[in-house]
């Protein structure tokens, strides 16, 4: 080594006090951009409709000036729709990024831990099956309310059914996949049987969509995410160790067990938040956190990256829904359609250099 | 492969787990043939063994009573309970391919794009040539699902890595997210599509003849064969892909063989039955359970598993909701998913 001293090649590490953690520059600029893109976005959303507002008179009725008019149709019309987007967004890509990390499985999602199957077997029976006790309990909470705590009820019996000894990401992921393919199956059936108005309506609301938010609803999801962000942020300091496996994580003073049961049911509840707030809006969740690793260049997903990139997917495929296509589609279609190419470009690129 | 092979004497435990093996083998195969015999009887009509066996073998007799077991048996019961056999043998050994290719224990024969490709196929005929019969677009599905399959291949294996398992799966993944939203999309604009994907959507092993059966299996055949002779590859690939690498192993030859053989089980499979999901992964974790890690027991596991499962599943379809039927694919998953996740909970699986 001709006697020189050998260049570390990991990054720098900063302490502050009691908080140390590594300085990447790479993944803090990538996920500044991604927020950036995000408000941007956000704004053009809410700028672009029947009555076209200008980017900065935006920004400043957001920020408190502006004119009257402008704050009527913003805050009042467009606001709700446009923050249910970014707050489902975020809350979908953060419940996606926890869920592939404890599973440490790229094909993990909170879609298979049964919140979005039983949500929709839910609903698809509100919708189809009239008369008889239950579905008069359906129409007495309102199909909203019903599909989430489905969902919720079928995502938190998984979780207690995988609990044995604490949770284990495999056991839970298996369970996940056996009481979604059930509820599945229900909804399946429960089309097959059904009149085939309601298949529309149903098959309308199993996509999810953004339309007709008020504020009382968006409201409830924006104090739920960040209420759960919170818990993650404070929780997810404790993760990074978990990745090097339970043994090295519990040298390391990591209580493994109970950081990963916190972590997860954070993800449920997310994913729960996000069905309330648009229905079950498919695949961000799993597309989100690949994206957002391959984007910031990291080995594992990065839990604020992939919020941002679900936020930036779901506005974004919103925009384009309601702007730029002939035919209008829910939003959860046109998320879909971008994502799921976009993650194959992501890899065919790294494949080629 | 060596042509100086070594003789070892075999121990005394590998004799006995291998004598297990073939029992265990024998032991499924018997109890597939008893659930097609059963299979024959039980129905909306339910037949004896006598009536059964006339029905299968008499010559055509001038009895009013006998003719109608003769069409009975012939045209409604031995069809279903072959393709059920067939697809069931070609989802369980796609399920442990597409599981020992990927590397990944969560992976479903639908992960290649094989399911919403041929869900795509059905929706777009009819919205467009406005087909209503199923025996017309059983062939679109299959060019569905093989275009899928071939395009998730083709762009895992561009450029370095080739073939990498995660690649692979993630490839998939998006081009399955793609196409269930266009199929979606699809399906919202146009009522028809919207009817014909709901049924085609709970997978079932009725009503398809023999016109529809003898080409899929011919298929499934070539696929099966094809999986077979890369079976002791797939056990070397799982030691990753250095190791298989210096012990011999064509990679991106076995790979692409491999992965022609899993879209042409489980695309011919959901060209005949509609996607039948779970029943892959499921049956492919039990067999791993029974076998040991070793694919060339594990997939004859696999294979016979699914086919058992799946010609239960059609049976009791037929006796739950008399008159009428529940779905074979519907009932994989509600019978299928409580007895896997017991088997889970109980800590049955090692994470392939």
């Amino acid at each position: 080594m001709n006697g020189t001293e050998l260049k570390p090649s990991v990054a720098p590490g900063v302490r502050l006090g009691h908080v140390s953690f590594v300085w990447r520059p790479w993944i803090v600029l990538v996920t500044l951009l991604l927020a950036g893109a995000s408000f941007l976005v956000f704004c053009l959303s809410i700028g672009i409709g029947d009555f076209p507002i200008s980017l900065p008179r935006v920004i400043a009725t957001i920020t408190g000036g502006g004119e009257q008019v402008d704050e009527f149709v913003i805050m009042d019309l467009r606001m709700p729709r446009a923050l249910a987007g970014l707050v489902v967004g975020i809350a979908l890509g953060v419940s996606g990024a926890i869920t592939q990390s404890v599973a440490r499985n790229p094909l993990a999602s909170p879609d298979i831990l049964g919140i979005t199957s039983g949500a929709g077997a839910v609903a698809v029976f509100g919708v189809t099956v009239s008369g008889g006790a239950a579905a008069a309990v359906v129409d007495s909470v309102g199909l909203s309310a019903a599909a989430l705590a489905g969902g919720l009820g079928t995502g938190l019996l998984v979780y207690f059914l995988a609990w044995r000894r604490g949770i284990d990401g495999f056991r839970l992921i298996l369970i996940g996949i056996s009481v979604s393919a059930v509820m599945q199956a229900i909804t399946t059936w429960l089309l097959v049987t059904a009149d085939i108005r309601d298949v529309a309506r149903a098959q309308a609301w199993l996509v999810g969509s953004l339309d007709d938010r008020s504020w009382g609803e968006v409201r409830i999801a924006l104090w739920c995410t960040l209420v759960l962000l919170i818990v993650v942020a404070c929780v997810a300091f404790q993760f990074k160790p978990l990745h090097f496996g339970d043994e090295v994580a519990a040298g390391l003073g990591v209580r493994y067990s109970m950081v990963r049961a916190i972590l997860l049911l954070c993800a449920v509840l997310l994913a729960g938040v996000a069905v309330s707030a648009a229905g079950p809006v498919p695949f961000v969740a799993l597309v989100a956190p690949q994206v957002a690793m391959r984007l910031a260049r990291c080995p594992t997903p990065p839990m604020v990256a992939s919020g941002m990139v679900g936020a930036l997917l779901l506005i974004g495929s919103d925009l384009v829904a309601r702007t730029a296509l002939p035919i209008t589609l829910p939003v959860g279609v046109v998320t879909a359609a971008i994502g799921g190419p976009f993650l194959v470009y992501l890899l065919v690129r790294a494949n080629r250099r | 492969m060596g042509t100086t092979a070594v003789e070892r004497p075999a121990s005394k435990a590998t004799t006995e787990a291998r004598r297990r093996r073939v029992v265990g083998l024998g032991t499924l195969v018997v109890i597939l043939v008893v659930a097609g015999a059963v299979s024959l009887a039980v129905g909306a009509r339910a037949l004896s063994p006598a009536e059964v066996w006339h029905g299968l073998f008499a010559a055509p007799d001038p009895d009013q009573r006998l003719t109608e077991i003769r069409l009975i048996v012939q045209t409604v019961r031995v069809p279903r309970t072959v393709l059920a056999i067939v697809a069931g043998i070609a989802l369980g050994v796609g399920g442990a391919l597409i599981q020992g290719y990927t590397r990944n224990p969560i992976a479903d024969t639908g992960l290649l794009g094989v399911n919403s490709g041929a869900s795509f196929a059905v929706v777009s005929v009819i919205a467009v040539f406005g087909f209503d019969n199923p025996f017309q677009y059983v062939w679109f599905a299959f060019l569905g699902a093989a275009v899928a399959g071939v395009v998730v291949f083709g762009l895992a294996s561009i450029g370095r890595g080739a073939g990498n398992p995660l690649t692979l799966a993630l490839a998939g993944q998006g081009v399955t997210v793609f196409l269930a939203a266009m199929t979606t999309a699809v399906a919202l604009s146009d009522k028809e599509s919207l009817n014909a994907l709901r049924f085609w959507n709970a997978g079932s092993v009725a009503g398809v003849g023999f016109d529809v059966i003898w080409p899929v299996t011919a298929f499934i055949a070539v696929g099966l064969v094809l999986a077979l002779t890369t079976l002791p590859a797939i056990n070397l690939l799982n030691l990753g892909d250095d190791v298989a690498r210096g012990l011999g192993v064509n990679i991106t030859l076995s790979r692409t063989i491999g992965i022609a053989a899993i879209t042409l089980l489980a695309g011919a499979a959901t060209a005949a039955c509609g996607p039948i999901a779970f029943l892959g992964l499921m049956v492919a974790h039990v067999a791993r359970y029974l076998t040991g890690p070793d694919y060339r027991w594990l997939v004859p596991y696999a294979g016979l598993l699914g086919a058992v499962v799946l010609l239960v599943c059609d049976i009791v379809g037929r006796l739950v909701v008399r008159p009428g039927e529940l779905d074979a694919g519907v009932l994989v998953a509600l019978l299928g998913a409580p007895f896997f996740a017991g088997l889970v909970w109980r800590g049955k699986f090692k994470n392939a």
